[in-house]
This record gives structure tokens, C-alpha cells and sequence, in this order.
């Protein structure tokens, strides 16, 4: 099994992102939407947790979420994938179940 | 009530039972779904574990106290109920600070046996990944 | 692919419904089925007719109705969460004695029974919540 693991909340208002990360087994798939984008920006005291996650894990955020929240791409971390709503669907559906973290 | 191959569905509860109205209404949840005779379990995660806890007495705050409904799930064949060990432990609370939930095994001479089971974060983790479907309360 | 959508919150409050909305419409375009988008908790809230929200705003509500008259989309208000929060169809409104309902045309109320079929009949589940 392979499980896409979303995550909607700012990694500095609640724990959804490190509960996330501590449940999601190698090799799975963490897409950060709506408030959980802030999760993907370079310069946090967050990027270290989600960098070595990213050893483990493929990370990705919603392009839509990071442009609504003046996030530009030049903003975000090495390495994590953007996509739109209809990657957000492909991811869906090229994993075997969808485990959103709230 | 369906015809198809039975689905791993877990019930992920990682909310406090008081604050908000999530874990009373994923609680219905569970109870309708038991219905469907497909396999269930429920998992309690961070906050999650507090809607376990021995001794809820809402009587002095003027809401409903549902956590006796808990006790009911053994009656609807929902009687693994996976407790992650590190919420309890990062919360002061151990097995014995929550209620004493049981089911009758009809299979062993309806012997009482406990519906609660600690796991750890680890444990957790891959049983998670295990469900056909993860409903989040 | 059959995918079933459950969206937790409210209208507006939280961008629950929008993220399902355009998820929703991104599956379709895909050429995915959206069996059933199933409202609970104070999601039941996107199907009330009554929100009047700015017009220079997107309207949630005819956002779901027009994809459920466009794509035969089966939006389901669970009873239940509906009842506490003062959301009825014209027989919930007889049932309990109300003076009025407010269901939104493209919506239906019932069961929560709808969301456990759903998950069972799905190939996914995607849930938007807080």
C-alpha cells in the first residue's frame, strides 16, 4: 500500500504536519494544502523537519495555495514537487488510499 | 448490506471529546458503519485519547455527556480500538486512566475481553497504512 | 476512477468546501466519477439556499448545484448534522414542525449511512475538513 497523506494546517498553529510525518510510513506521499503550504517555504524554524522527512517521504504543495498566499515558487524548498487541483487528483489516484491529516 | 469484499475502514480520532462537536458526531459515525459488517477499527491518536478517559461528568457544564456511548461498541462489533502508547504517555495518562471498554466474544463462549489495545506510534503507523479507508474525527 | 469527496466545514469559515469544490471539478475534467460529495459536521451548511455572500464573491452554494446539475453529482446533507444546525428539506420542515425549509436545489438530505456506502463503494475517499 501507498498512502497520500495530506496536510492542512501551518506547521506553527498545530501539530497536523509532525503527526503526519510521525505516522506516515517510507515511501509515501505528503501533499500540503490550504494553511499547511507555509510547511514547504525556506528559512523556517520547520524546514529542518521537513527536509529530513523529505529523505523518506515525496513531498508536494498545492501551486494554487502557495500563489493565493504570496508563496512563489522561488520561496519554496528544493526538491518539493508543485502541482494543481488536477495533480492533486492524479495524486489521489495514484495512491491506494488518501489519509488527510486535519 | 453490501455485496462486495469487505474494506479495512479505520475511525482516526485525534480530537478532545469536549471542545468540539467532532468526536460525538464521528462516534455516530462508527455506530451507523457497523451496519455495513465491514472491518472496523477505531484508532485514538494525540487528543484523541482524552474522549477515553475514565469519568467524563458533564453535569455541571450543561451539554450532553456522551462517553457512555463508547461503551456500546463492544454491542456493535467495534472492539478494536487502537490507544497510540506516546499520546498517552506525552498526556500523564495510562490504560488505567481510561474507561474499561470490553466486548463478549461469541466465539469463545462470550468470554469478556478488552477492546482497548495500546499500541505504539510505530504499531499505529502501519495499520494506517494497512485501511482500504481512514475516516479523520 | 469512482471518488467519493466528505467536506467537514462550513462555507466561507474555512476553505473546507473550496479546496473540495475544486477538487471535485478537477476530477471530473480528468473523467473521474464524483459518486457522492457528502456534507457533515457543519459542512451541511454549503447546502442551505438562504447565504447571501457579496456579489464580487464566489457563491459556494450554486458553485454545488451547478456542478450537480451539470454532472449528475449526488450532494448528500447528513440528517443528523443537519437537524442541529437548522438545515431541512419541505419534509424535514413537516416532520418537525418548522415553518420553512432551506435544503439548496442539487442537495438532498439523509443518513449517514450514504457516507459509509460511499467509502465502501469508492475507490477513494478524499476528506476537507479543519
Amino acid at each position: 500500500m501507498t498512502v497520500l497523506h495530506t496536510v492542512n494546517k501551518s506547521p506553527f498553529e498545530k501539530d497536523s504536519l509532525d503527526t503526519c510525518i510521525a505516522h506516515a510510513l517510507d515511501g509515501s506521499t505528503v501533499l500540503l494544502i490550504e494553511d499547511g503550504v507555509y510547511a514547504a517555504t525556506r528559512g523556517t524554524v520547520v524546514e529542518p523537519r521537513v527536509r529530513d522527512a523529505m529523505q523518506r517521504m515525496n513531498f508536494y504543495v498545492l501551486a494554487n495555495d502557495c500563489k493565493a498566499r504570496g508563496l512563489g515558487e522561488d520561496t519554496l524548498i528544493d526538491g518539493i514537487g508543485r502541482v494543481d487541483y488536477g495533480g492533486f487528483v492524479d495524486l489521489v489516484t495514484g495512491h491506494d488510499s488518501v489519509q488527510s491529516w486535519l | 448490506m453490501s455485496a462486495g469484499p469487505r474494506k479495512k475502514l479505520m475511525y482516526l480520532n485525534r480530537r478532545a471529546p469536549g471542545g468540539t462537536i467532532y468526536a460525538v458526531e464521528g462516534l455516530e459515525v462508527v455506530l451507523i458503519g457497523a451496519a455495513f459488517d465491514q472491518d472496523v477499527c477505531m484508532a485514538f491518536v494525540g487528543d484523541g485519547v482524552y474522549q477515553l478517559k475514565a469519568g467524563q461528568d458533564t453535569s455541571d457544564s450543561g451539554v450532553k455527556n456522551f462517553s457512555p456511548a463508547y461503551r456500546a461498541l463492544g454491542d456493535y462489533d467495534v472492539n478494536r480500538l487502537y490507544v497510540e502508547r506516546e499520546s498517552l504517555e506525552e498526556r500523564g495518562l495510562g490504560v488505567d486512566d481510561l474507561m474499561p471498554l470490553t466486548w463478549e466474544d461469541e466465539d469463545d463462549d462470550w468470554a469478556e475481553k478488552p477492546s482497548i489495545h495500546v499500541v505504539d506510534r510505530a504499531e499505529l503507523a502501519r495499520l494506517i497504512d494497512a485501511q482500504d479507508v481512514v475516516f479523520n474525527f | 476512477m469512482k471518488i467519493g469527496l466528505l467536506v467537514n466545514e462550513g462555507p466561507y469559515q474555512h476553505q473546507a468546501a473550496d479546496t473540495a469544490f475544486q477538487f471535485a471539478q478537477a476530477a471530473i475534467e480528468k473523467g473521474h466519477e464524483v459518486f457522492r460529495v457528502f456534507f457533515y459536521h457543519d459542512g451541511v451548511n454549503n447546502g442551505t439556499r438562504l447565504a447571501t455572500p457579496p456579489q464580487d464573491d464566489r457563491h459556494i452554494q450554486r458553485r454545488w448545484t451547478a456542478l450537480a446539475e451539470a454532472h449528475g453529482v449526488d450532494l448528500v446533507v447528513c440528517v443528523a448534522a443537519a437537524q442541529r444546525r437548522g438545515i431541512c428539506d419541505p419534509d424535514e420542515a413537516k416532520r418537525n414542525g418548522k415553518d420553512a425549509d432551506n435544503i439548496a436545489p442539487g442537495f438532498r438530505i439523509s443518513g449517514l449511512g450514504q457516507l459509509v456506502e460511499a467509502a465502501i463503494e469508492c475507490d477513494r475517499l478524499v476528506t476537507f475538513g479543519d
